[in-house]
């Protein structure tokens, strides 16, 4: 593999992947969120360890 | 008698004598590491990374010391730690236990930017690539840009060991520098009126599970996607995963602490003891720190085009300043957004903003180089 065909499949990957892993993340965040969602205990100091 | 005396003051010479002869590059590189110890003791720059590398490159560069030859105390570290990449991978436990992602989850879209802010290493990859570094070289050249110095010194020590020196000490000094190289990009980039942009106040809204549940979730995801990369992202992880579980407060502290101050000193003296004078003296050493440069300038410009192409699709309710967080010099990226934001509105506090763009940007930095080398194991050059 010459190194421009190397270096742009790397660029594109590369931007792609980190994206769209990112993007999963954020997704999968937003549904933990909906999943376990802060309750009042949750928010009072009091309550937490 | 006499004989044997000479003899002896000749053995107290041959240090002296050998660094005017030949020693040109040892005598330079004493310098470099003074100026190292200047920055990090009088400026403040960095001093627990730069003060144990000043004196690491000094100690080595002391004709024939011998600290880096077989058996020698920097070389045992350099074994220890650095060539089988524990280190790293240790600093990287101390970081997650230190850092709170609560802002980042608060709004997690804002991970987006941690993925912009990587751009610049992609375009140094291509730079090291016209100048003719071989691939896996200019791989890890490019790694500066994730503003992330284990990540840095993870990928070079695997890939590229003959160049870890000029990698790492290029890494920890820009990111050093941020506070420098990004506010004349972030103003050339902006008009007055996007840096003027109030943000709403970041509300409580993360469970105590959903904080517990996230570093798992990474680790999972991160690595099913680029597994090349889950030793990064597993450590930085467990660290984060010890610290939100709380059951475990010893070992935290212990990370935080203990742990992240050996290892860091121990790293330091390791890489100050690769900086040679003769094999660090070379050309390719000066283009490695301008495509460092570039590579933090470029995350920086990429980072703050996010922010503005977010500031249009939220209608103007995201100030784009905190798009040049997403790189992931953390907190540092954060403050200067933080400093930025006031200096044009007096009300603008953009830190929680901010520190989830930057602690985005942390994972972002990661994953980007855990997709790099996942994309280097698919295309079987490693």
């Amino acid at each position: 593999m010459d190194k421009w065909t190397f270096g742009f499949t790397m660029m594109i990957v590369g931007v792609g992947g980190t994206f769209l892993t990112l993007w999963i993340l954020s997704l999968v965040i937003g549904v933990m969120k909906r999943i376990f969602p802060l309750v009042a205990e949750d928010s009072n100091p009091e309550n937490k360890s | 008698m006499l004989d044997a005396i000479l003899a002896g003051l000749s053995g107290l010479s041959t240090g002296v004598s050998s660094l005017f002869t030949g020693g040109l590059p040892n005598a330079i590189m004493l310098a470099v590491g003074g100026t190292l110890l200047y920055l990090g003791v009088k400026k403040n720059v960095e001093p627990l990374l730069l003060v144990p590398i000043g004196f690491g490159c000094v100690l080595v560069n002391v004709p024939l010391s011998e600290l880096m030859d077989k058996g020698g105390l920097l070389k045992v570290f350099y074994e220890m730690g650095v060539a089988n990449e524990v280190f790293p991978l240790l600093i990287f436990v101390a970081i997650g236990a230190m850092t709170d992602f609560g802002p980042l989850l608060e709004n997690p879209k804002i991970l987006l930017f941690g993925a912009a802010g990587q751009f610049g290493i992609f375009v140094t990859l291509l730079l090291a690539l016209a100048l003719g570094f071989p691939q896996l070289e200019a791989v890890a050249i490019a790694v500066i840009g994730a503003c992330d110095g284990p990540t840095a010194i993870y990928v070079a020590s695997q890939y590229a060991p003959q160049l870890l020196a000029p990698i790492s000490v290029a890494a920890y000094s820009y990111m050093a520098l941020v506070p420098i190289i990004m506010p004349p990009i972030m103003r050339a980039l902006t008009t007055e009126k996007e840096r003027m942009i109030r943000m709403e106040t970041v509300k409580r809204s993360v469970s105590r599970q959903t904080k517990i549940l996230f570093p798992i979730v990474v680790t999972l995801v991160g690595g099913l996607i680029a597994p090349k990369g889950l030793p990064l992202l597993g450590t930085i992880m467990l660290g984060n995963f010890m610290r939100e579980s709380g059951v475990v407060a010893r070992l935290t502290k212990a990370s935080e602490n203990e742990i992240a101050n050996v290892v860091t000193l121990f790293l330091g003296l390791a890489i100050g003891g690769t900086m040679e004078g003769h094999t660090f003296l070379k050309p390719q050493t000066l283009a490695i720190f301008a495509m460092g440069f570039v590579a933090i300038s470029l995350d920086t410009v990429a980072g703050v085009l996010f922010g503005k192409l977010m500031c249009k699709l939220s209608g103007g309710k995201i100030n784009p300043l905190i798009g040049a967080a997403g790189i992931s010099a953390y907190p540092m990226a954060a403050r200067v957004v933080q400093t930025q934001g006031l200096k044009y509105n007096k009300k603008n506090h953009l830190l929680m903003h901010a520190a989830g763009a930057n602690t985005g940007g942390q994972i972002g930095s990661v994953v980007a180089a855990a997709v790099m080398l996942s994309v280097l194991k698919g295309m079987g050059m490693i």
